[in-house]
């Protein structure tokens, strides 16, 4: 893997005329001069194209701006808990732990905010909650050697058990400062509504952007990913970053739990439960492999927003239940793994 | 066994004890016990069985009969994770042949007869192990890794188990599904002498025969036991196939537990108790070897957990910071760098008479 990237790099940059033989994707990667890895980005691309493109033919107003808009409003909190997600993944690891994170953080936000703390305390507060838990994760990970499986599903139960000693029953929020904050929008171009959580959303894949590919940190994640013994032997700082994606995981989803709590105004500890697997389902879908070291933010971000369109598409129908959603969640992994294990089968 | 180790005489400490405490069963059982020991200082009777209508009842009783699903799921994980791999549709499965079972007793023409009941078992332990197998085919043919071919099925299996029941919690009355699950054969709680003699059953197959060490030469090296002879693909897909019919027998017991076929809350979350129990039970996640009796200690872990939460009065929604602590506590302790730090305090502790004999 780590050695037939380079090549095609320079393949696909170079001035060369691209060769004839080869099949199916890869060829037409090839003559359109698409990098092998950026081909299961591609795809999803692809798929939201077509998903799209389904859903104008299909439906009358499906293809609008305010549509689209709404799809980044109503998953901007998923969104910032699959661009966590992926560094964990790119490291070859697993976060089990941020639903219930995103739910600790959103309930303890309700909570202090009923207790009379101040918003501006409150806001970093949460999401402080959150990047404790995941260094505590990670920490597990790294200098106990617990499986990323089993230290992220203790992380998973702890959060979700601390949530209910919070608070077992729902929170509205109330504040005036905190509804003010959620409920502020603009328009761009008078047609694209932006709340405050798109925004933070899009400033997060912005920094997750920045971070992986122009930094040193980056370079050791993705790494790490290939091989975490090459990585360790290049001299890489394999332990701190190993514990540092877990708590970029965890800031996110307290970060998410915050937006979450804007977005249903109240923290409930019931919230968020088994939207970890949406997260690594979209994580999946956008390209990235399981075992790490392969993969894009911006690609988690298409697979967030081809789950958001499966659910838009199934409430523009009316006549499907809502349980078709996660069948054609469950299928749409399924094309995706096989189409992977596919391309990496004609690699070798 | 403490004879003959016993005879074998080191020069420090008593090996006996020191064998007893390097197993890998010692912490686990230490937590059991512990748990017990709580729940008996807390209430007294907490250990005694009555015997009522010819049958047993108490505590101890309680944690088989609740213990009954779990082990099923469990058991079918520690052979799939054995191989290196993991199962997580165990969950969407149990909800599956609840759904199934139920809704085949409730359309059909008479609930209350037992070929109904048995027509409709066969059908749900069908579907369940048609699932297994298509988890073994994606693992083993198409050579997906397990945690994503499973995640596939977890994702959609709940949809599927909501198609089958309508998106509607069906309820039905029928007597002899009611038995698999609440019913009492030989004053034993039935659920529980079907999943303790399943689990017998496996492990006579598995240690009685080769085949759990082929299953553990899958699990080391998938290639290299294939090169030595061993069928590791079909090896594979036995495990799957079988997690997913032991799944759907699990499910079959929830669902006559409460008659209620909730395609959305049953089995939810069994698949990480299940993993759990596994690890607390000293199975590597890695692969490799397993041990059928740490993982009964686990489910029995985790019964016994869910049980004194409820007894001591605390909201069992508060179970999973319990549960929380305990993996924690177990998995640090079994961790090679705690284990290395005791092993290394054990052996300065020995050289020291040494040193004064000499």
């Amino acid at each position: 893997m780590a050695t037939t990237t380079p090549q095609h790099t320079v393949e696909g940059s170079g001035p060369g005329a691209p060769r004839p033989g080869g099949s199916g994707p890869a060829r037409i990667a090839r003559r359109l001069r698409i990098d092998r890895r950026y081909l299961p980005v591609v795809g999803t691309f692809v798929v939201l194209a077509l998903i799209l493109a389904i859903g104008g033919v299909r439906y009358d107003n499906f293809l609008s701006v305010g549509v689209l808009a709404n799809l980044f409003i109503n998953n901007s909190f998923l969104i910032v808990l699959a661009v966590g997600m992926t560094f964990v993944i790119l490291t070859g690891g697993i976060d089990l732990s941020v639903g219930a994170v995103l739910a600790l953080s959103a309930v303890s936000a309700a909570y202090l905010i009923d207790a009379g703390v101040p918003v501006a305390v409150v806001l970093p507060a949460v999401v402080l909650i959150g990047s404790i838990i995941g260094l505590l994760i990670g920490l597990m990970v790294h200098v106990f050697e617990v499986q990323p499986f089993i230290a992220t599903l203790a992380g998973m139960f702890f959060a979700r058990g601390l949530c209910f000693v919070i608070a077992p029953e729902s929170i509205p929020i109330t504040d005036e400062t905190f509804v003010a904050i959620a409920g502020w929008d603009t328009w761009i171009a008078g047609q694209w509504r932006m709340t405050t959580s798109v925004i933070v959303a899009l400033v997060v894949i912005g920094i997750a952007f920045y971070l992986l590919h122009f930094t040193q940190f980056g370079r050791t994640v993705y790494a790490i990913g290939g091989s975490e013994q090459s990585a360790r032997l290049m001299g890489l700082p394999v332990a701190r970053t190993k514990v540092l994606v877990y708590v970029i995981s965890g800031t996110c989803a307290g970060l998410g739990g915050l937006l979450f709590a804007m977005y249903s105004r109240s923290g409930y500890s019931l919230t968020g439960v088994a939207m970890e697997l949406d997260a690594i389902a979209a994580v999946v879908i956008g390209g990235t492999l399981l075992t790490g070291g392969t993969g894009f933010v911006l690609g988690s971000v298409l697979g967030v927003l081809v789950l958001g369109l499966i659910q838009t598409i199934i409430t523009y129908e009316g006549t499907l239940s809502s349980w078709w959603t996660k069948i054609f969640i469950g299928v749409l992994l399924l094309v995706f793994v096989v189409l992977q294990r596919v391309l990496s089968l004609r690699k070798t | 066994m403490p004879a003959t180790t016993g005879s074998r005489t080191r020069p420090a400490g008593p090996p006996g004890l020191r064998n007893l405490t390097h197993h890998t069963l010692f912490w686990p059982v230490v937590a059991l016990v512990a748990l017990l020991v709580a729940n008996t200082i807390f209430s007294p009777d907490f250990l005694s069985v009555s015997i009522l209508d010819g049958h047993l009842f108490g505590a101890p009783i309680d944690i088989l009969r609740n213990s009954a699903p779990l082990l099923l799921v469990s058991l079918g994980m520690t052979l799939v994770i054995a191989t290196r791999g993991i199962d997580l549709s165990v969950g969407a499965v149990v909800a599956i042949a609840g759904a199934l079972s139920l809704s085949f007793i409730a359309t059909a023409p008479d609930p209350g007869s037992v070929s109904t009941v048995i027509i409709a078992i066969a059908i749900a332990l069908g579907l369940c192990l048609v699932l297994g197998i298509w988890n073994g085919f994606l693992v083993s043919v198409v050579g997906i890794q397990p945690i994503i071919a499973t995640l596939i099925l977890m994702t959609a299996g709940r949809g599927v188990a909501m198609l089958i029941t309508e998106g509607q919690i069906t309820t039905v009355t029928s007597a002899p599904f009611k038995t698999l699950g609440a019913g009492f054969w030989l004053g034993l709680p039935a659920a529980a002498l079907i999943a303790y003699g399943v689990y017998l059953i496996v492990a006579l197959i598995t240690r009685r025969s080769a085949l759990g060490m082929l299953v553990e030469a899958v699990g080391i090296n998938p290639s290299a036991s294939r090169l030595a002879g061993v069928r590791a693909r079909t090896i594979v897909w036995t495990v799957f196939a079988l997690s997913g019919l032991f799944s759907g027998l699990a499910g079959l017991i929830l669902a006559s537990n409460v008659m209620a076929a909730d395609a959305n809350n049953a089995g939810l979350f069994i698949e990480l108790d299940a993993i759990l129990a596994v690890v607390i039970g000293g199975t590597s996640l890695q692969g490799g070897k397993f041990s059928l009796s740490g993982t009964l200690v686990g489910v029995l872990i985790i019964t016994t957990l869910t049980l004194t939460v409820t007894i001591v009065g605390i909201s069992p929604l508060v179970t999973p910071l319990f549960k929380a602590l305990v993996v924690i506590a177990v998995t640090l302790l079994q961790s090679p760098r705690v284990r290395d730090k005791l092993a290394a305090r054990a052996r300065q502790r020995a050289a020291r008479p040494e040193e004064v004999a000499a």
